[in-house]
């Protein structure tokens, strides 16, 4: 590790990458879940779901992010105290995971189920049609055939995952940014440590980019390419 | 005719209401709501409404001046990128770039802690007209949501630009309309109404990024309701209430901006 801040700011970012990949992972699963929910599910869980889609597209983020984050450690303190244990702490990095995880959630639920909506029909018949339990249906012909209409998507919410950890530093949780204002505090040299921080986020964006294109190029393998299918 | 579908249409709409686990889920939703109203602490209210009209006031004005300046900036961003030499269509590629791939949060500070400590040092622009306003916090704000608006909608209006339809720019050309003409009457109308729908989105997320700016001390809404947090020590209170004013507003968007679509013709291109 660098000496001097420059360390400092390459551990903000190895926080704030650790971070968009749990959140990431934690919207995926529920994405999921919620996509199959509001397709298949009962007319309850599917009013419930709009409401949770609905709530957290239109509320900001930063909002977002302090209502969880006190009501979650709440939460999570009080069945602690109603199960006779002591109070803890909860780390920053679970609290930012699930913050983020849940706001992506609802963000991912809408594009699988998008995606799953635009495979074939026929398809999922065909399945049917073979006997294949829901479970294996799932995993053989549903999960796979959605990828390549979700991994636009997704790639999208991999990226504003990357750009939302930053919102956890007004919460107090050391990540890039934080790191960036504690050094450009510290040294006054406000305009180099912003700057470095902006190109250390893009460095991200654009390697994330490179990374999505070849997932994306090979999710659609054996499709036809967009620019013929237009 | 037009009245019974309209009676048909309320009828149906009721009935989407009235299905029974709806009638449970909202009387769930109401007593949620009484018990809020009644058990948790509302006696700050009538201390900070005022205050908080004021924020609501000055976040809805942000978020409008930074749309309207961000959608002009958009438009030449866009075209240089649809259709200009390469020598504008490159900047601007690395200027939405740039926009789209770091934080609003970082660019925000970068704007105001970067730039704004540089400005001291220059004894000219202390003296200047603009001084005055370099001093305070909302026209970094301003500036740093409009350039992000920019950044964003620019990217859409790259993609609305090169989707009209090359027959009706020939058929301008045809009619012996000189580019300008061509511009104002034909390629951006039809670019607008493409974009229309996503603008409604992008205005969306607009809104929620302006509370960013109480990170700089600008009081909008949310600085508002940080302030009620810190002086009455109540966590929930500010903050449920806060979601709900951004989800009223949020709705209010959608709403007009739907209303706006619906006029606008469907059949283009």
């Amino acid at each position: 590790m660098p000496p001097g801040w420059g360390g400092t700011l390459l551990v903000g970012l190895l926080h704030s990458i650790e971070i968009a990949i749990g959140a990431t992972c934690l919207g995926l699963l529920i994405g999921t879940g919620g996509a199959f929910g509001k397709l298949y599910g009962g007319p309850v869980t599917r009013d419930l779901l709009a409401v949770y889609t609905t709530v957290v597209r239109a509320v900001p983020e930063l909002v977002l992010i302090l209502l969880l984050y006190y009501a979650g450690t709440d939460l999570i303190n009080q069945v602690l105290a109603a199960m006779g244990y002591q109070r803890v702490d909860i780390s920053g990095l679970a609290a930012g995971i699930f913050v983020l995880g849940v706001v992506q959630g609802a963000y991912s639920t809408e594009v699988i189920r998008g995606a799953i909506l635009s495979i074939p029909q026929g398809q999922i018949e065909a399945a049917r049609a073979y006997g294949m339990s829901p479970g294996l249906m799932l995993r053989r012909i549903t999960l796979p055939a959605m990828l390549p209409f979700a991994i636009p998507g997704l790639a999208n919410l991999w990226l504003i995952a990357t750009k939302d950890t930053a919102l956890l530093a007004v919460v107090g949780f050391f990540e890039l940014t934080l790191a960036t204002r504690q050094a450009a505090g510290v040294t006054k040299a406000y305009l180099v440590f912003f700057l470095a921080a902006g190109a250390l986020y893009l460095a991200l964006s654009l390697f994330s980019n490179l990374i999505i294109g070849r997932v994306e190029a090979r999710s659609r393998r054996g499709m036809p390419s967009v620019k013929e299918a237009r | 005719m037009t009245g019974e579908t309209a009676v048909i249409n309320v009828a149906a709409r009721a009935s989407l209401w009235l299905r029974p686990h709806r009638i449970v889920l909202v009387l769930i939703a109401l007593a949620l709501v009484l018990f809020a109203a009644f058990f948790m602490r509302w006696d700050w209210l009538p201390q900070y409404w005022e205050m908080g009209l004021l924020g609501i006031w000055r976040s809805l004005w942000i978020l409008a001046v930074t749309c309207a300046l961000g959608f002009m900036l958009a438009v030449p961003l866009g075209l240089a990128q649809a259709g200009g030499p390469f020598w504008f269509a490159v900047p601007a590629k690395v200027f939405c770039t740039i926009i789209r791939g770091t934080p609003l949060l970082l660019q925000l500070w970068l704007l105001y802690y970067g730039l704004g400590s540089l400005f001291p040092q220059y004894p000219w622009i202390r003296g200047s007209w603009m001084w005055p306003y370099l001093r305070q916090a909302w026209p970094y704000g301003v500036l740093a949501l409009t350039l992000s608006f920019a950044g964003y909608e620019g990217e859409v209006m790259r993609g609305a630009f090169a989707g009209v339809p090359k027959g009706q720019l020939e058929a301008a050309r045809a009619f012996g309309m000189s580019r300008f003409k061509i511009f104002r009457r034909i390629w951006l109308p039809q670019a607008f109404y493409r974009a229309l729908p996503t603008l409604t989105g992008e205005t969306v997320l607009q809104l929620k990024s302006t509370p960013l700016v109480a990170t700089i001390s600008v009081i909008d809404i949310f600085a508002v309701s940080s302030k009620v947090r810190q002086d009455t020590y109540l966590t929930y209170e500010p903050l449920l209430l806060l979601a709900l004013i951004y989800m009223s507003v949020t709705g209010i968007l959608v709403l007009a901006f739907s209303r706006i679509e619906a006029r606008i013709p469907v059949k283009i291109g």
